[in-house]
């Protein structure tokens, strides 16, 4: 006899809601399968000392040679770190005053590479203190204009002028774009040659041909008509490579590096890279060196500061030494957790427990 | 005899009579009583649709609701806003609508605005749907109900037609066939059935599917045609419509002011079936709504599990860490900003060109981190833990062990949402009948006259009994069905309607199918039709008496006063008693009621026309005596009584009550002029005596043809097993109508008595009576059964000097069988007396008075009518007692054993008496041969007092010098329960001390003592106070409590306490429909709690556990980010993996985990109930391990973050690239984090955690190739992609799972090693051979034994003066159920002993055994001293055991000693007297 009054069925109180489905299932024996009976086959995780000890002595090793690959390959990386901010004070003060804002204010910095560096160089510029990562900063910018639409959304308050015209590039990311130029000479018996490098290669290769793409017109000034540069900016976007038409207006390599927002505040940002010829065809060789910094960042409004910087890259990143240290530590943590648990599961065995064996 | 003046009147108030029932008259006041409530609004007019009244019923009826039902929340039109507006009333949902609030203001918003809304949506969503589905299904269900067909009178084509349902309305006639479904509560105006009774099955309304009688409006009972709704000129008033079932209150006003009353047996419930009456007509009075049925539906309860209250608590704490993750964030904020004097690059100012001060931005701020980090409140929590408790409750359902082949039934969970309770009672709330036993009552002895008999065939019988009934249900359903079909064409025409009767034909196992009769649905197997029940083996002994009976005529023996023939009276009285003291119905199992009268006529041969002649004479007569017609009384209330006296000595010899139907029309006119033919009987005298015993022969050549099949279906299966007992003796109950009873008495041939009253069984009188007109002496009887407790106190006592013999003889059988009572309970009978009491005619006629008055009255009736019972039931003379054996259920004391071995405190609350019941707890192991039991039993609350403190007193002097040693011998294993092992106490209590007990005085000391005992035994228990019982436990204890129960007196109990569990037994639905969970036997408890229980709980907490983990971990993330992005609430992460993150990615695997993860096999856990405590104490769930949670949470997000902060710091990485390797670490980590917690790891586990790191890298890629601009600002383009080839991400995303799970890894392992709780242990033990397995479990639990006994032995060494009694008493006590088990075969050495016991009882020709009665009387007077008195009664217990040693003749001294026990604890002041001596 069926009383299966289900909550739904409950309420009327029939016979005839309450014996639905009798004929299609006549028997309510559930069904003696494992899902049901809970009786699937399982692996049951034993975590004893004796099960374990290899686990950790295996993760031990593999830490600990991970660990000294990576210290010695970023050991192999050359790192020269150039900080102008305090050399090129004058100029700062220059700065201070927006009075100047379209005045040049030029700086040299003078370094000497006391070993060759090898291989591909790396320019990078830093910023020290700047919060590129602050939420409203991030948000700030438009990525259906850089893709060469109409459209300037997402960019406040750097949308448009009082006027309505609008900003191209639009938003705070862009209108605060690092305009520093800098020039690396190589001073060569009292004779400066100027290091020669490569403006273009430094960005991600799908930002600069999918994510950013100027509007189509047949030349780029009537592609920006109607617009105007941001207020922080020189020169308008269209003139940003005036020798380079394929690296000029949106899909300019410095701008397109400059949209992709640092996480940290101290961040470093490929500037430029050493092109390998003539003398520099094995990297940049010991010397003299000369950067010639056109001034143009403010960066004591808050507090921050701006490098120069030269470096290699290997597979493992940057001089960055951390992750080989903490793998060594964690490998060496887990040898010695293993020693522990060997030395426990030793003094176990002797006094044996009644439930096991 | 009585005076004719007064008969008169009695007869003028039954011609005038306005109460339904029992026959009665209304006088002036109750009509009084009438027009004064008639005023009152509260009362509903019912009138029909028809000739004279149409405008009144326009006026009146439109007022009331028509029977159409919907019981669907919402319409099309309404379902979303109402839905919405319901599911905001939960409070985490408000919290996610006021963060999607939030998030559109644009000062603090955080992300975009739509995403926020994702995860509000996703989860509104889903309980829509779901609550859409259950609403549609009802509006399905509604819609075929509304639509079922019925026929209701229609006053244009003067017929009855078709209408549907939901076209009925109040005052509309309906005309119902057999089988068919009562459409609303309808008053009964007709029915087929000649006594005007309609058989009605409940099944649809409480589960009960034995047949319920329902009576016609007294004065339309004797029309013989159907009603005619056009002539119907009366107007009905009663009460508003209300949801108590078991009352209605109204009458009928004829056209001419009469007024007949209604109650409830005039009333056809909506949902009800129609059984055994070919046609019924009705007005409905209550449709649709305002049905009984209808009004009874509170829908689905709701109880929130304990672990949800747990969790809303530590959600308060993850509110508050929320509120402090964010103030850290506006506050750091605020000092950020105010480091700058000028606006920087990248802080953008406000439109105005302003910025806003630090102050009001670390204010904005902290709104902001609110959104951003919000997830810290677990939103899919709430969604999952339904989702994971869905599971479990289908794992539950599906669990094969609870399958219960007999009843085809499996567990049913009616509340979905505590499963988890099942893992945590300590407290289990026990009824008895039904529950611990099997509810079948079998009879086993009885007492007449002082004499035992003990049947011991029968128990034979018992012994050897194996269920061979149960037949493949699944085949005889079928047959069943075909039948039933070619049955029904009349019945109904709508084809659901049809296809749910044959369904319900085909449910019940009709037991009578070997006659091949399946179309007559009866009570199924459920009901009382196995023949465990039914076939009783007479005793030889008793037999033999009978049958001397059999051959003398009745008269006779009256008249003869030997003893033998007094006892003979004894005898017979005894069992008529038995099978008329009941409500019992009788149906003939292949035929209607109606149609078997006519087929018994046709078996009767009528042999000449002067037989039918004397027919019709004797049913004249029957007509006169029993129910005539006002034109008949009124003439024959001229004549007296003595007259009717004279005609009924007739009525005996009357036939059996075929002839009453055959002779029925014929009589009609006889009727009519009956005054004139008033004389015709005396003429007849003679020959009528000659006709009888011409039908004395008849009768037993009838007895030697088999026995018609008949079935007797009882409202308590006591009253079946007796009825079948006397059955078993050849006193057959042949057929009930509300007016008389026949019986087929075997050497009398058929007594047809006159039913005048029946008392109904309730459950403050503990007793029924009838009140009969005897056939035989012509007087007013009544019998009465019930309690012996209360009967005791009733008997006709010899209070004045007992010159009478009868008396003395009274006393005598007082005392015998009240011996004979006291047994009974001991072997665990249940025990009823039965008395009958001869009133003259005077007597009955005054107490008649007061009887109508408390009947008329509507407003007090109830307590009238008992006070009426009351006034009734006394003096009565005691004939005998018997005892019925309710046998244990199988598996029972196992399982009471191990629960008790969980720690669970078992309380068995019955409505017993107290002798049954405690040696029902030692049969099932509640009570053990060890315990000590402490009986409280008081008259007043002060000696209640008393007696418990001095209770209190001793079980601490006790327990403490025992912790000491058990603190010595340092246990390693938990003790079993709260106290020392080895000292266990036991409680019996009362109904009358209990109800001194629950006053708000004494509740504390009660609690505190029985705290102390491992059991407890409530006796004598009223539903009432066992509700109250639990709610006290739960309330004051705060302990989680379980009840269980089967019937409807359990259904308070089971409803207060936080787990109800219904027994789906015997006594119908009620309970069941209670529960929370439903289960076929009580052995089922076993494994529902042990290992479901632990199951559920520890699965869900650890589900939980990890959600909180999750959430904290993967939300701490962004908070340290904040501390590197000026606390300015930027994510590193694609708000899209944010959001789906948890909706997604990690959603699945801890639901999987929650439903399927298993620590322990259910093997173990069955056999070390141990294990349960852990879940018990919510080990697993404790402050410090949330906290421990947490503090790995912040661990582990802190190892997340910084690993590949400093790997990335001070290079070009942007934010969105540094967040991806953070991001998918977290993955790893949360998902092998689960993966460490997982006890058991199927495949199913292994494809979803597989499946989700798959899916996360799938959509992360897919999203990164395909996603340019959508996503402004947070950009993911190509993100995945460019890390995928870099071996730095993943380096570090390996070191950070590594470092990250190492503790808690390592933690694991440590415990696996060194600090082992038991649960891990009994995993352990799953990893060894079955030979091994056993071993080990053997020595666990040996191990446990070793402990609690050392304890034990050392303790009772060290007995002092004090507690030597105690141990003395200990060891009698542990000989006592050894050596007595409760169920011991009756012998002929157990007869000796119990008369010899009884020395002063002379006149036994048993010679007596010295040393059987030197044991008996050990035995019964240490018991009782053992089992009525508390400990401290050592005087009293010691007594008979030196007497025992004296031999025979310290015999009646040691019984004496035994009663003085008894007397003592009759009061404790007294008892404390006692002491002294």
């Amino acid at each position: 006899m069926r009383r299966e009054r289900s909550g739904v069925n409950k309420q009327y109180s029939f016979p005839t809601v309450r014996t639905q489905g009798e004929e299609t299932r006549p028997s309510r024996c559930p069904d003696n399968s494992a899902f049901k009976q809970q009786k699937l086959p399982a692996w049951k995780p034993q975590l004893s000392t004796a099960t374990v000890l290899p686990g950790f002595f295996l993760t031990g090793a593999f830490c600990l040679a991970v660990g000294v690959c990576l210290i010695l390959s970023a050991n192999s990386v050359r790192d020269v770190q150039i900080d102008y901010s305090d050399k090129c004070s004058d100029c700062s003060k220059f700065r201070e005053n927006s009075s100047n804002w379209n005045k040049e204010c030029h700086c040299s910095v003078n370094f000497t590479l006391k070993e060759d560096i090898l291989g591909d160089v790396f320019m990078y510029y830093g910023l020290q203190n700047f919060y590129q990562n602050h939420r409203r900063y991030v948000i700030s910018r438009s990525d259906a204009q850089l893709l060469g639409r109409n459209v300037n959304s997402y960019c406040a308050p750097f949308t448009a002028y009082r006027n309505g015209t609008p900003m191209a590039p639009c938003g705070a990311i862009a209108n605060s774009m690092f305009n520093d130029t800098i020039d690396l000479f190589y001073n060569l018996n009292s004779s400066a040659i100027q290091v020669p490098v490569l403006k273009t290669g430094n960005s991600w290769w799908t930002d600069k041909n999918v994510k950013f793409r100027n509007p189509k017109s047949y030349n780029l000034s009537s592609a920006f008509a109607g617009t105007a540069r941001p207020p922080y900016w020189h020169k308008p976007v269209y003139l940003l490579d005036e020798e380079d038409e394929r690296n000029n207006g949106y899909v300019n390599e410095d701008l397109i590096i400059w949209m992709r927002v640092s996480a940290f505040a101290t961040f470093r940002n490929l500037y430029r890279r050493v092109k390998r010829i003539r003398q520099f065809a094995d990297g940049l060789p010991a010397g003299n060196y000369t950067f010639r910094i056109a001034y143009n960042f403010p960066v004591t409004k808050f507090k921050g500061r701006k490098h120069v910087i030269l470096s290699t890259v290997v597979w493992s990143g940057g001089s960055n030494p951390f992750l080989g240290i903490a793998y060594v530590v964690s490998g060496t943590a887990a040898t010695l957790t293993g020693f522990v648990i060997t030395a426990i599961h030793l003094k176990l065995r002797k006094k044996k427990t009644y439930f096991q064996k | 005899m009585a005076d004719p003046i007064r008969w008169a009147r009695y007869r003028w108030q039954q011609l005038i009579s306005t109460e339904g029932g029992e026959g009665s008259s209304s006088s002036n006041s109750s009509n009084k009583c009438y027009q004064s409530s008639k005023t009152s609004g509260k009362h509903r007019i019912v009138i029909p649709c028809l000739g004279h009244f149409k405008e009144e019923y326009e006026k009146v009826s439109k007022l009331y609701m028509n029977n159409k039902i919907r019981t669907t929340k919402y319409t099309l039109l309404n379902f979303l806003p109402r839905n919405l507006f319901e599911q905001f009333h939960r409070v985490a949902n408000l919290y996610f609508l006021f963060l999607v609030v939030l998030n559109w203001v644009p000062l603090v918003e955080a992300f975009q605005k739509e995403i926020t809304m994702l995860p509000l949506i996703a989860v509104l969503t889903i309980i829509a749907v779901k609550d859409g589905l259950e609403d549609y299904s009802k509006y399905k269900m509604d819609k075929q109900i509304n639509n079922l067909l019925t026929k209701v009178y229609s006053r244009k084509e003067k017929k009855y037609i078709d209408e549907c349902w939901k076209n009925v309305n109040v005052g509309d006639f309906i005309r119902l066939s057999r089988n068919e479904i009562i459409p609303a509560d309808m008053v009964l105006l007709y029915s087929s059935d000649p006594d005007g009774i309609c058989y009605i099955e409940t099944a649809g309304l409480d589960g009960e599917t034995n047949l319920k009688q329902r009576q016609v409006v007294r004065g339309y009972s004797e029309q013989v045609s159907e009603i005619d709704p056009e002539k119907f000129s009366s107007r009905i008033e009663c009460e508003s419509p209300n949801n108590d079932l078991t009352r209605f209150r109204g009458f009928v006003e004829h056209s001419n002011k009469d007024r007949v009353g209604l109650s409830k047996e005039n009333l056809l419930l909506r949902g009800c079936t129609v059984r055994n009456t070919e046609a019924v007509v009705g007005i409905v009075v209550y449709a649709g709504h305002e049905t009984k049925a209808m009004l009874n539906n509170s829908g689905p309860h709701y109880k929130r599990s304990k672990l949800e209250r747990k969790v809303n608590t530590d959600i308060l704490w993850c509110v508050l860490l929320l509120i402090l993750m964010c103030l850290t964030g506006a506050i750091g904020h605020g000092i950020w900003l105010s480091r700058y004097s000028e606006i920087p690059f990248f802080n953008i100012p406000e439109p105005d060109g302003k910025l806003i001060p630090p102050t009001l931005a670390g204010f904005n701020m902290f709104w902001t981190m609110i959104i951003l980090l919000q997830v810290l409140i677990p939103v899919s929590l709430y969604v999952s833990i339904e989702i994971v408790k869905l599971g479990q409750i289908y794992l539950i359902q599906n669990d094969i062990d609870f399958y219960h082949e007999k009843t085809d039934s499996t567990v049913q969970c009616r509340a979905l949402n505590i499963a988890e309770d099942l893992g945590q009672i300590q407290y289990i709330f026990s009824d008895k009948t039904g529950t611990l036993t099997e509810n079948k009552m079998v009879f086993r002895r009885c007492s007449i006259a002082g004499r035992e008999y003990c049947h011991e065939e029968n128990a034979k019988r018992l012994e050897s009994y194996q269920e061979i009934n149960s037949a493949d249900p699944q085949c005889s359903s079928s047959t069943h069905m075909s039948e039933w079909r070619g049955h029904n064409c009349s019945a109904v025409n709508e084809p659901l309607n049809r296809k749910s009767l044959n369904q319900l034909s085909g449910s019940y196992l009709a037991p009578g199918r070997e006659d091949g009769a399946g179309d007559v649905p009866h009570s199924g197997h459920v009901a009382f039709s196995s023949p465990i029940e039914t076939d009783v083996v007479p005793d030889t002994q008793l037999l033999e008496k009978f049958s001397q009976i059999s051959s003398h005529s009745y008269q006779q023996s009256e008249e003869a006063s030997s003893n033998l023939s007094l006892e003979t009276t004894y005898i017979t009285d005894f069992f008529l008693a038995l099978a008329i003291c009941n409500t019992v119905v009788v149906s003939v199992p292949n035929q209607p009621r109606q149609k078997m009268r006519h087929s018994l006529l046709g078996r009767t041969p009528i042999k000449s026309l002067e037989e039918i002649r004397q027919m019709f004479q004797r049913f004249s007569v029957w007509r006169l005596s029993s129910s005539p017609l006002p034109s008949v009384k009124e003439s024959s209330s001229e004549s007296p009584s003595s007259f009717v006296s004279k005609l009924s000595i007739f009525r005996m010899k009357l036939a059996s009550s075929a002839l009453d139907g055959a002779a029925q029309g014929a009589a009609e006119p006889l009727n009519t002029d009956s005054p004139e033919n008033s004389q015709a009987p005396q003429e007849l005298d003679t020959v009528n005596v000659a006709a009888g015993c011409e039908h004395n022969s008849a009768a037993s050549s009838i007895e030697l043809s088999p026995l018609p099949k008949l079935c007797y279906e009882a409202e308590s299966p006591d009253e079946a097993a007796l009825v079948h007992a006397a059955r078993a003796y050849k006193c057959i109950l042949q057929s009930r109508t509300p007016d008389q009873v026949t019986v087929d008495f075997a050497g009398l041939g058929s007594l047809t008595f006159q039913l005048l009253h029946i008392l109904p069984f309730d459950s403050v009188r503990k007793r029924m009576s009838v009140v009969v007109r005897h056939p035989v002496s012509n007087s007013v009887v009544v019998y009465t059964k019930g309690a012996d407790s209360v009967m005791m106190d009733l008997l006709r006592t010899a209070s004045e000097v007992g010159t009478n013999n009868s008396e003395m003889e009274q006393k005598k059988i007082k005392e015998r069988t009240q011996k004979h009572l006291d047994d009974y309970a001991r072997r665990g009978l249940r025990t009823l007396c039965v008395a009958k009491k001869v009133l003259s005619d005077a007597e009955y006629a005054e107490w008649l008075n007061h009887h109508f008055l408390a009947e008329t009255s509507i407003d007090n009736r109830e307590v009238l009518l008992l006070e009426s019972a009351i006034r009734l039931e006394t003096e009565l003379t005691l004939l005998g007692a018997t005892g019925i054996e309710d046998r244990l259920q199988e598996g029972v004391p196992d399982t009471i054993q191990a629960l008790r071995k969980a720690g669970i405190k078992i309380w068995m609350l019955t409505g017993d008496k107290r002798e049954t019941a405690v040696n029902i707890a030692y049969a099932c192991k509640l009570l053990e041969p060890d315990d000590r039991i402490f009986t409280l039993k008081s008259q007043s609350r002060d000696a209640c007092a008393l007696v418990m403190s001095k209770i209190l007193e001793d079980i601490q002097k006790n327990t403490s010098a025992k912790k000491k040693k058990s603190q010595k011998l340092g246990n390693v294993f938990a003790s079993p329960s709260t106290q020392a092992p080895g000292f266990n106490a036991g409680l019996v209590i009362d109904g009358r001390t209990l109800e001194h007990v629950l006053h708000d005085s004494l509740q504390n000391i009660f609690l505190e003592l029985t705290e102390k005992c491992r059991a407890v035994v409530c006796c004598r228990a009223t539903p009432l106070q066992k509700s109250v019982l639990v709610r006290l436990v739960r309330n004051k204890l705060k302990a989680m409590t379980l009840a269980v129960g089967d019937g409807a007196n359990d259904v308070s109990m089971i409803q207060v306490a936080d787990t109800g569990v219904g027994i789906s037994g015997q006594e119908g639905m009620q309970a069941v429909m209670a529960s929370d969970f439903a289960i076929s036997q009580f052995r089922h408890l076993r494994k529902l709690l042990l290992v479901h229980g632990h199951w559920c709980y520890t699965r869900l907490t650890n589900m939980v556990l990890y959600f909180f983990y999750k959430n904290v971990a993967y939300v701490n993330l962004l908070f340290w980010y904040q501390f590197f992005c000026g606390f300015s609430g930027t994510s590193m992460t694609d708000y899209w993996i944010l959001i789906l993150f948890n909706l997604l990615f990690t959603s699945v695997p801890p639901i999987i985990y929650g439903v399927l993860d298993k620590d322990v096999p259910a093997e173990i856990l069955m056999q070390l109930p141990q294990l349960y405590m852990m879940s018990q104490k919510s080990v697993a769930y404790l402050p410090s391990t949330f906290w421990m949670t947490l503090l790995d949470a912040f661990y582990q997000s802190l190892v997340c973050f910084f690993v590949p902060y400093f790997t990335y710091y001070g290079s070009d990485i942007d934010i969105f690239s540094f967040g991806n390797p953070i991001n998918t670490a977290a993955l790893f980590i949360i998902l092998l984090h689960l993966l460490i917690e997982c006890k058991s790891v199927t495949w199913i586990h292994t494809v979803v955690i597989i499946g989700s790191i798959l899916f996360y890298f799938v959509f992360a890629l897919a999203f990164g190739a395909t996603c340019r601009t959508h996503n402004q600002p947070s950009n993911p383009y190509w993100i995945m992609e460019k890390h995928m080839i870099d071996p730095v991400f993943y380096l570090v995303c390996i070191l950070t799972t590594c470092v990250a799970l190492l503790p808690r890894y390592l933690l694991r392992v440590l415990q696996g090693t060194l600090f082992m709780s038991p649960v891990v242990r009994a995993k352990h033990l799953d990893r060894l051979t079955p030979e091994e397995q056993k071993e080990a479990i053997k020595r666990w639990k040996d191990d446990c034994i070793v402990n609690g006994r050392v304890e034990f032995q050392t303790t009772s060494g060290s007995s002092s003066s004090a507690t030597g009694a105690v141990s003395e008493e200990e060891s009698i006590a542990s000989v006592l159920p050894t050596s007595k088990p409760p169920f011991r075969a009756c012998t002929k050495e157990g007869l000796v002993e119990d008369t010899s016991s009884l020395p002063d009882i002379q006149d036994e020709p048993e010679t007596t055994n010295g040393l059987n009665s030197e044991k008996t009387a050990f035995l019964n007077s240490s018991k009782e001293t053992n089992l009525d008195t508390f400990g401290g009664n050592n005087s009293c217990a010691k007594a008979p055991v030196c007497a025992s040693e004296e031999g025979s003749s310290a015999v009646s001294l040691a019984h004496k000693a035994g009663l003085n026990s008894v007397l003592c604890e009759e009061d404790a002041l007294m008892y404390f007297t006692k002491l002294e001596c």
